[in-house]
């Protein structure tokens, strides 16, 4: 018995269920991500990005928010950001790239006894500011480091 | 796609330390495929969930910009060992997978 070819033949079967399913539109991919905030990582500037996934571009730039990447990445594919935050009822860390193409990367957002801490792998087309940005309140706080890219993440 | 999620969690003074790794393209939908001309479709992952004993710890929004077979690393507190944690995605396409493990 091919074992390979057992799980391979279940697992196209299960998928094609699925694939009816969704054409049937009983489950769109639209409906399982309702929350989703299209509009900001499709935005193509920080200001519209942070509008739509953060709901205004008025930031205080805040020493409680330590945000680590190295100075230089040789790999703009791989870069590791790391955003700790100490404010107090943060509701959010968002992670912006102001020149890639689409400047909004990731929101994180936090549980009621999630500690203000996210690490994570991002991409970057080039040497860009990295923004870390964190709601509590209705306010924004954030904290931005240069990152120079020497080969870039996006492209061949 | 099972186990497309690998997750630890560990509990050491009432701060549970939770790191992922799923293997995910995350394909922007920028890369140009050489052969074609034509640039591959973007493929990644929209959203992912964590949470531990019905409580969601941490729903994260995605976009393009996060690395191949992404490396997510973050804390929590309130949770004790032997705790379930539940952690899911799902991507542009619909597809999703989730896993469970128990916290150590």
């Amino acid at each position: 018995m091919n074992n390979t070819r057992r799980s391979f033949i279940k697992r196209s079967a299960a998928a094609g269920a699925f694939g009816v399913a969704v054409g049937a539109g009983l489950i769109t991919p639209r409906a399982v991500l309702a929350a989703w905030p299209k509009a900001a990582f499709e935005a193509k500037d920080l200001d519209s990005a942070l509008k739509n996934a953060l709901g205004g571009t008025a930031m205080t730039e805040s020493s409680d928010i330590t945000l680590k990447a190295p100075e230089i990445a040789e790999n703009g594919a791989v870069v590791p950001v790391t955003v700790t935050s100490t404010i107090p009822n943060a509701e959010s860390i968002s992670i912006l790239i102001s020149e890639n193409p689409t400047p909004m990367t990731a929101t994180f957002k936090l549980g009621s006894n999630t500690e203000g801490f996210v690490s994570t792998r991002v991409k970057m087309g080039k040497t860009s500011d990295v923004i870390a940005v964190v709601k509590s309140g209705d306010k924004l706080y954030s904290s931005k480091l240069l990152v120079k890219v020497t080969i870039g993440g996006c492209g061949g | 796609m099972a186990n497309s999620i690998k997750v630890r969690a560990k509990v050491s003074d009432g701060t549970t330390v939770v790191k992922a790794l799923i293997s995910h393209p995350m394909e922007t939908g920028q890369r140009k495929n050489s052969k074609t001309g034509k640039n591959f479709p973007a493929h990644f992952i929209q959203e992912l969930t964590c949470n531990v004993n019905g409580a969601d710890v941490l729903v994260a929004d995605w976009g393009t910009a996060i690395s191949k077979n992404p490396y997510l690393s973050f804390k929590f507190s309130g949770a004790k060992a032997g705790d379930t944690l539940k952690m899911s995605w799902v991507d542009n396409k619909g597809e999703s997978d989730s896993v469970e493990a128990k916290i150590k």
